[in-house]
């Protein structure tokens, strides 16, 4: 009889299916990381070489973590939640999910970065920063008759219709930093005014942040609003882009790592916090490839990222901004009074 | 006392005396609590409650005691069933009871801890002792109802259905109730009523600015807009696929089944990703038209006509699973004697064959409609700014809004259209009789196809299943360039990057990336594929062949977790099973049990479509030589039922393979799924290794297709093939 058999493999197949954890003996440790695969990964193991902790890492967007951690907040898994755009860190503290720590290694790290844990009373912390601007796609500007593109008022060039790509700020952070970036720059009616011009020239809001510079890479579109460290990435991979920091100036996002309240393993999750911020870990994250600026003063940049000194930046105001009522509130207006016009 | 009573009072005196009572923390499959057996964290119930001072334990050894008394009795003696029923339904609510009331820290509510005080004590998630146990009440109070005569008597039809509700109630009801609950709450968790009428009735939902401007339409709209086209032509394609496949000459059936079937094993993103390469502003076809007749290119292929090509592919396979079933079952008896009326060909083919279809068209329709609603992967890659329900829920949740009740509030829209479709399908089918199989004489041909419906089904198979390959020679190519659409040399990068295997002395290293998220997706998938085949079959088999009360909404609750979009079914797990009773986040288990629950309804849909042709003479014939109700479902029904077998096997393995939205909440380090850690590589524009695994993923997919229809087998109906000599197929029984 054939389902004899199906359940004979079945069987054996459970029983092969011995899984075990392998403990150590300094313990483990649950990260949830929201940097690239391969940062994730190169730090993690330059740690678990050096502190012997065993690291369980599991990789999704900030969003998806933010979720996660609230979905979890009666019976927490994790213990550190490392990188991803500041605002879901912002928000999570808010609620009352996060562990407040002054890591003693506060005091090494650039202005912004300790700026960020003393608004959110220590419960988050800058671990990198990364400029707003856009890129284009060489080729496919050439074909539209223009040369080069300089400032947030060259996107709304008519010749450009159809050929700018930003991401929903109702779906990703990246967006809603351009979003606020331009209610703060132009103040709130010009700053829409500015978005509703655009909009003319927006062919599609997308879901993820860095899916324009993808579309830009493949010349799906023209120009890609996103930061600039995901336009660097493309060009690094040979993508023909220009990436461009706006002359009027831009707002930028600070990346943030926070501690789980309710951590289980909350001694190996301040060890790595600590290291984590450290030159040495910030050096590893260059190495595998980050191009955004880290937060320890003493961290190397990559000779390709961006340099923050060399970008006009506005004064973001991340404790407004990052409130869930202003965004909220600038949210909804985006989605009457611009993502429903005609295009 | 009847055997199975006793049986199963003593499978749940083990789970209560023996085994472990919680949860282990090295896992299901973890054997570590061996050596530490009486340990607080390790021991059975009934030392639980006395050593550890977990007394309100001690009430379910009551309600295990008293049915000893019965041994000897007979269960359908009016006094003990209904003894058997107060003990079971006691003993079930007083495990429901103790595991909400009793947590982690405690009490778990507010004004318990008011009443009687600090408890002083905790507990754990359940674990295989409170499982047995749970099990043993269901079986009491089941063959307590069969013994008072409900579901004829019938022992074996009353433990499938308390099994099956029961099952369904704690992982689909349970966790979706939880997350329905926060539609009315606001973002910290306070009741808010008019919060919910106010996003309930959001312009954004259900604009109808479409019709008479320029402007959008309202997602909810979009999203039944395009549902209704897919349901309409995956079904149409799959009718046409089943006809060339069954009913034609058509010389290359095994290519046809194999392109037919290559979409449902693809991650859906690739298929999006795939037409974006060829359809897309800079893709292969783009450029070629571009060239040669001037036709500038354009983003056409973002918004509604690319989300519908790509669930098309996606999903023509299932109609087609389902379709080929139904015609291989129609009796060719019926369409004989049509033709000896003198009906032609083409009126033979309406007015007999099609309307004997009805089933696998309804089925058809609905799968290819609800799947289309809960799609996320083809809209995410390919929507531009056609905005869907799915997609929307998803950053609802993860987006900058951080709004869950937003996403609650659009996943009951959702599910209402869902139902809706469902409703809609009973009301056409109706009353009738679609029983074709039966255990008469059937020695009919099958006629050959009218003109045409021949011209029909070549016309639209051959040239999609053309375009499938096409997609798929470019899925496959993707895998061997440097990088897809901007240079494209020849390299290994990707897959010896994903799939590095070295030697070092404790032997061989699987150092690739992928290797890990690759192992434990083929473990959790062929765990999962078997339970869920026999779980669906299952139900279809109650289902169809037994009456009782309120059968139709046990239906509906079969197919409930189909129509909620996997992010809710991902969310709403965590929700619900992240803290007791059941605590089972951050395990293997819950991927099964979420995969199991989430694709059976495919196979209820297949059992119902397939058994609904099988004539209930045949039931009772061997019900009436004596067989019991479960020899004849063994012996009779499962091998008519191959073909629903293996469609829902294969529905089963592949689905958990390809999951994405459910998943994406629920892996860990330790269990990491493929898809997941595909999306990353998508995400993070790595689209080599992502397109290389998922042709890796692909090739195992056809190995484990093939060895389902290998190890299930064909249904062999006794009828006369055209090419066979008649003499040889005498016997004319429809058993195999």
């Amino acid at each position: 009889m054939q389902f004899g058999k199906i359940v004979a493999a079945v069987g054996s197949l459970a029983v092969l299916m011995g899984m075990s954890a392998g403990a150590s003996a300094q313990g483990s440790l649950n990260l949830y990381c929201a940097n690239q695969e391969e940062w994730c990964r190169a730090v993690v193991a330059a740690f678990e070489k050096k502190t012997g902790i065993k690291v369980n890492m599991t990789r999704k967007s900030s969003g998806e973590w933010y979720a996660q951690v609230k979905a979890e907040a009666s019976n927490p898994k994790g213990d550190v939640w490392w990188a991803g755009t500041g605002d879901p860190h912002l928000q999570a503290g808010e609620e009352g999910l996060l562990e407040p720590y002054k890591s003693p290694m506060l005091a090494e790290l650039q202005d912004w970065a300790v700026r960020q844990a003393e608004q959110s009373g220590y419960k988050t912390v800058g671990v990198y920063a990364g400029a707003l601007g856009f890129g284009y796609n060489t080729d496919q500007l050439k074909k539209k008759g223009l040369t080069e593109l300089k400032c947030w008022s060259d996107l709304l060039d008519p010749k450009l219709k159809g050929e700018v790509q930003v991401a929903d700020p109702n779906a990703s952070g990246t967006s809603y930093t351009m979003l606020a970036t331009m209610v703060q720059l132009m103040g709130e009616d010009k700053g829409f005014d500015y978005l509703k011009s655009m909009h003319k020239n927006v062919n599609q809001y997308t879901k993820s942040g860095a899916a324009p510079a993808k579309a830009t890479a493949l010349g799906e579109t023209t120009v890609g609003i996103t930061f600039m460290h995901d336009m660097v990435t493309e060009i690094s991979r040979g993508a023909p882009i220009k990436v461009i920091a706006p002359c009027e100036g831009t707002g930028y996002e600070i990346g943030g790592m926070s501690l789980i309240k309710g951590a289980r393993n909350m001694d190996n999750a301040k060890k790595w916090y600590d290291w984590v911020i450290s030159v040495e870990a910030q050096t590893e994250l260059v190495k595998a490839g980050s191009f955004q600026v880290q937060s320890n003063k003493n961290a190397p940049t990559h000779p390709l990222a961006p340099k923050l000194g060399e970008i006009k930046l506005i004064n973001y105001d991340f404790k407004k901004y990052g409130s869930s009522a202003e965004r909220q509130r600038l949210l909804s207006k985006w989605g009457k009074d611009v993502k429903a016009l005609p295009n | 006392m009847s055997r199975p009573v006793a049986w199963w009072l003593a499978v749940g005196w083990i789970g209560y005396a023996i085994l472990p009572w919680y949860a282990i923390e090295a896992g299901f499959w973890g054997f570590s609590w061996l050596p530490g057996w009486f340990d607080a964290n390790n021991a059975p119930a009934l030392v639980q409650s006395f050593a550890y001072g977990r007394w309100w334990l001690l009430p379910v050894a009551l309600a295990l005691l008293a049915p000893l008394a019965l041994l000897g009795w007979s269960k359908d003696e009016p006094g003990v069933a209904r003894l058997l029923i107060v003990v079971g339904t006691a003993g079930l609510a007083w495990l429901v009871l103790q595991g909400f009331a009793v947590g982690l820290k405690g009490w778990s509510f507010g004004w318990m801890e008011s009443l009687f005080g600090p408890l002083g004590n905790r507990q754990f998630g359940m674990g295989y002792g409170a499982l047995l146990v749970a099990g043993c009440f269901i079986v009491l109070l089941t063959q307590g109802l069969a013994g008072l005569g409900y579901f004829q008597g019938d022992g074996f039809t009353a433990g499938s259905i308390g099994v099956i509700i029961a099952t369904i109630a704690a992982f689909v009801f349970y966790p979706v109730f939880i997350v329905l609950v926060s539609a009315a709450q606001d973002n910290q968790g306070n009741f808010a009523p008019a919060l919910f009428v106010s996003k309930i009735l959001d312009q954004e939902i259900w604009g109808l600015d479409c019709v008479y401007s320029s402007l959008r339409c309202g997602v909810a709209w979009n999203s039944l807009f395009l549902a209704v086209l897919v349901g309409v032509g995956t079904t149409v394609l799959g009718l046409a696929f089943a006809l060339v496949a069954v009913r034609s000459g058509f010389r290359f059936k095994r290519i046809l089944r194999v392109l037919t079937v290559l979409p449902i094993i693809t991650p859906p993103f690739v298929i999006g990703l795939a037409v974006i390469l060829m359809f897309g502003r800079s893709g292969a076809v783009t450029m070629l038209l571009s060239e040669h007749f001037g036709i500038a290119p354009s983003r056409w292929i973002y918004g509604l006509p690319g989300v519908f090509m790509a669930q098309m592919l996606a999903f023509t396979p299932i109609a087609f699973l389902v379709m080929i079933g139904v015609v291989q079952g129609i009796s060719p008896s019926l369409e004989e004697a049509a033709l000896t009326l003198r009906a032609d060909r083409w009126r033979t083919f309406k007015t007999v064959s099609l309307p004997l279809m009805r089933p696998g068209l309804a089925n058809a329709f609905l799968l290819g409609f609800i799947e289309s609603l809960a799609d996320f992967g083809n809209p995410l890659v390919l929507g531009g700014n056609y905005d869907v329900l799915s997609t929307k829920i998803f950053f609802a949740v993860v987006g900058a809004q951080h709004d869950q009740g937003r996403a609650a509030v659009l996943s009951i829209i959702l599910l209402v259209f869902t139902l809706s479709a469902f409703y809609a399908q009973r009301q056409w089918l109706g009353k009738k009789s679609y029983a074709t199989v039966t255990g008469k004489g059937d020695a009919g041909l099958p006629v050959p196809l009218p003109a045409r419906a021949h011209l029909f089904a070549y016309g639209l198979a051959v040239p999609w299943a053309l375009f499938t390959a096409v997609v798929y020679v470019m899925i496959l190519l993707g895998g061997f360039v440097q990088s897809m659409g901007r240079n494209h040399d020849f390299t290994l990068r990707h897959y010896v990057a994903a799939f590095q295997v070295g030697w070092t002395e404790h032997g061989i290293h699987f150092s690739g990336a992928a290797w890990n998220s690759f192992w434990t997706t083929l473990e959790i998938s062929l765990l999962a594929a078997p339970l869920t085949a026999a779980l669906g079959l299952l139900t279809a088999y109650v289902l169809v062949r037994q009456k009782f009360a309120g059968k139709d909404a046990f239906e509906f609750g079969t197919m409930l977790s189909f129509a909620i979009p996997g992010t809710v079914i991902g969310i709403s797990y965590i929700l619900a099973f992240n803290t007791p009773p059941i605590e089972l986040t951050g395990t293997g288990v819950i991927l099964v049990i979420c995969f199991i629950f989430r694709n059976m309804p495919v196979g209820v849909r297949a059992g119902i479509a397939a058994m609904s042709q099988i004539d209930k003479s045949l039931d009772e014939a061997s019900l009436t030589l004596g067989a019991r109700s479960f020899t004849t479902m063994r012996r009779i029904i499962m091998p008519l039922l191959r073909p629903a077998v293996v469609a829902s096997l294969v529905y089963a393995f592949v689905r958990a393979m390809t999951a994405v939205s459910a998943v994406i909440f629920l892996v860990t380090a330790q269990y990491e799924m493929a898809t997941a850690y595909i999306v990353g590589r998508v995400e993070a524009g790595d689209y080599g290794l992502a397109i290389a695994y998922c042709s890796a993923l692909i090739v195992v997919m056809i190995v484990a297709i093939l060895l389902i229809q290998v190890l299930v087998g064909e249904r062999k109906l006794g009828r006369r093939s055209a090419a066979a000599p008649i003499s040889s197929e005498i016997q004319g029984s429809a058993a195999a």
